[in-house]
């Protein structure tokens, strides 16, 4: 997150999702009351990966024991965590492994979209930190999401998928109406074209037990988790279990 | 001379005065016999879990889960025909028969052409068809197509009511005297609600087919004047805490309100967990709706509820 962001969005994220991770930590250039953790960065898009680096660098020194999987997460994403518990209970955090929405340009494993939040392994997270420190990974390039994906790739952590057993998506980098929406127009728009995975619009788009959605707004979130864990059908015997 | 521009005068003044009388007449609420009715609480609840195991079996309660059904009127026009195809394609398959009436005939969607332009005699000719073609059905929905509606809690409201009582039920409005139910979030009648509003349509001193008085009154406050005259009441459609189930703004707008309201509770201050109906929402966020209501949901939670309804056959979004 950045300051001029905490009013507008961060407190939502404090108010909505943060509150059912074990652990947040809200990432900026500058110490606060937030309370934020301040970071030798300063703010932009050209300097988003330096804060991811020096984000992820501050967790390995003071946080690696604490938990087996660290998410990133912008203060426009929205998460469901127990759905994001879901898809990781299958998979050991000592693996080098990392999760997300997977695209496939730029680097042959393909790599997880940065604003759909991806998480990694206490593996992952230990080779990206050995990544830097022996120069195996360096700041090539100010694209934060494809230029961690390419340090994944030379330190050997694999690109998981993160598809639910039916192969709909969890991780999406875009809000639930640019998805599920049946008929868009063709031709395809232009965020379908970075997919790995195929078929991805209409109901067939994201799984019931979705972990994100990206370009969310402050009401949004509200909406999102009055979607999820409040209004619901009553009696419903869902289709998906 | 004289005599006869007192005599004009008089008669101007005659005149006049009964104008008036008549318009006020014409917008005077009939007071109701209300010795005779004894129905009236203006809150409907549905009942609560401990009530449900009290009263009923597991067995009877199945059973009136499956008699509770419900008939979806919908009203629709070719000019919001974006509209009326996104109903088709979402929310009127949960009802157990989904009737829309159009203004006039569409090529692009079949519907019951009432060939009515007036919105008042055409919601009058659609109550009638559904009232002479209802079958076994004992419940009746009246919506828009903007309004998006959850068949599933409307029915949990309704499991315990008795069809064969008028009930009339929806989000209560007040407008000078009359209490009706808004038209856009949509209306719960009852068998003998319906049967008593289709007898009282014979009556053109008490429900005119035209509508009443110098000026029109919408559908929806028309439609409570004729129920009262039956001795029906509007009644307001609450969750066990208190809150409004029937909706005439969007989830976003509440939930904006809720924000400044709220803003340490946000959802929990803004709208129930089994709301029935929202109202105003773009054919997009009637599909997100869709998804958000019927699929998404954290792994894990489980609710024992003592009723199961099962996804509609031949659907794919819910």
């Amino acid at each position: 997150t950045a300051p001029k962001n905490l009013e507008s969005r961060t407190r939502h994220v404090r108010e909505t999702w943060a509150k059912h991770c074990f652990k947040t930590l809200y990432m900026s250039s500058a110490k606060s009351d937030f309370p934020t953790v301040g970071l030798n960065v300063s703010e932009g898009r050209d300097n988003l990966y330096w804060k991811t680096i020096r984000a992820l660098q501050h967790i390995h020194q003071h946080h690696l024991d604490e938990v087996d999987w660290f998410l990133k997460a912008d203060d426009d994403t929205y998460v469901i965590v127990e759905n994001l518990n879901y898809v990781l209970s299958k998979h050991d955090p000592e693996r080098p492994v990392y999760f997300g929405r997977r695209f496939a340009p730029f680097v042959s494993q393909g790599y997880m979209s940065g604003g759909a939040g991806y998480v990694l392994s206490k593996e992952a997270l230990r080779r990206f930190i050995e990544g830097f420190t022996t120069g195996k990974c360096t700041h090539f390039s100010p694209i934060e999401d494809m230029a961690l994906g390419k340090c994944m790739e030379t330190m050997k952590v694999e690109a998981g998928d993160s598809r639910d057993v039916i192969g709909r998506q969890t991780f999406h980098p875009f809000p639930p109406e640019n998805y599920v929406v049946p008929q868009l127009p063709r031709p395809q728009p232009w965020f379908l074209n970075y997919e790995y995975y195929k078929r991805l619009q209409g109901p067939g788009c994201c799984s019931d037990f979705a972990v994100s959605f990206h370009y969310i707004t402050a009401v949004q979130m509200y909406v999102l988790e009055y979607l999820t864990y409040h209004l619901r059908p009553y009696g419903y015997k869902y289709r998906f279990n | 001379m004289l005599s006869e521009g007192s005599s004009f005068m008089k008669g101007m003044v005659m005149g006049g005065l009964f104008c008036l009388l008549l318009s006020l007449l014409g917008t005077f609420s009939p007071i109701s016999d209300s010795k005779t009715d004894s129905h009236h609480h203006h809150h409907v609840k549905a009942a609560s879990k401990e009530e449900l195991s009290r009263r009923f079996s597991d067995s009877q309660v199945q059973e009136l889960n499956n008699q509770v059904q419900v008939y979806c009127v919908i009203m629709v026009q070719p000019k919001t025909l974006i509209y009326w195809a996104t109903v088709i394609e979402t929310w009127s398959k949960h009802c157990d028969k989904a009737e829309f009436y159009t203004s006039e005939s569409s090529k692009a969607l079949e519907a019951i052409d009432l060939k009515e332009n007036d919105d008042w005699a055409r919601l009058r000719k659609a109550l009638k068809h559904a009232y002479e073609n209802a079958g076994d059905m004992r419940w009746f929905f009246v919506a828009q197509p903007t309004t998006f509606a959850i068949i599933e809690n409307l029915k949990y409201l309704i499991l315990t009511k008795d069809p064969d009582e008028p009930f009339y039920l929806g989000k209560t409005m007040k407008s000078g005297e009359l209490d009706y139910v808004a038209y856009d979030s949509g209306i719960v009648l009852s068998y003998e609600a319906l049967k008593r509003l289709i007898n009282v349509f014979q009556d053109e001193s008490k429900c005119p087919e035209k509508g009443r008085a110098l000026w029109k009154l919408s559908e929806d406050k028309q439609l409570a004047v004729c129920l009262k005259y039956t001795g029906v009441f509007a009644e307001n459609g609450e969750d066990a805490h208190g809150k409004g189930l029937f909706n005439s703004r969007t989830v976003d707008s509440l939930i904006a309100d809720s924000i400044k309201e709220n803003p340490n509770d946000v959802v929990e201050g803004c709208c129930s967990d089994l709301a029935v109906t929202f109202s105003g929402m773009s054919p997009n966020q009637m599909h997100v709706m869709m998804f958000g209501v019927y699929r998404l949901r954290p792994y894990g939670h489980d609710f024992h509820d003592s009723l199961v309804f099962y996804p509609p056959e031949g659907s794919d979004n819910d």
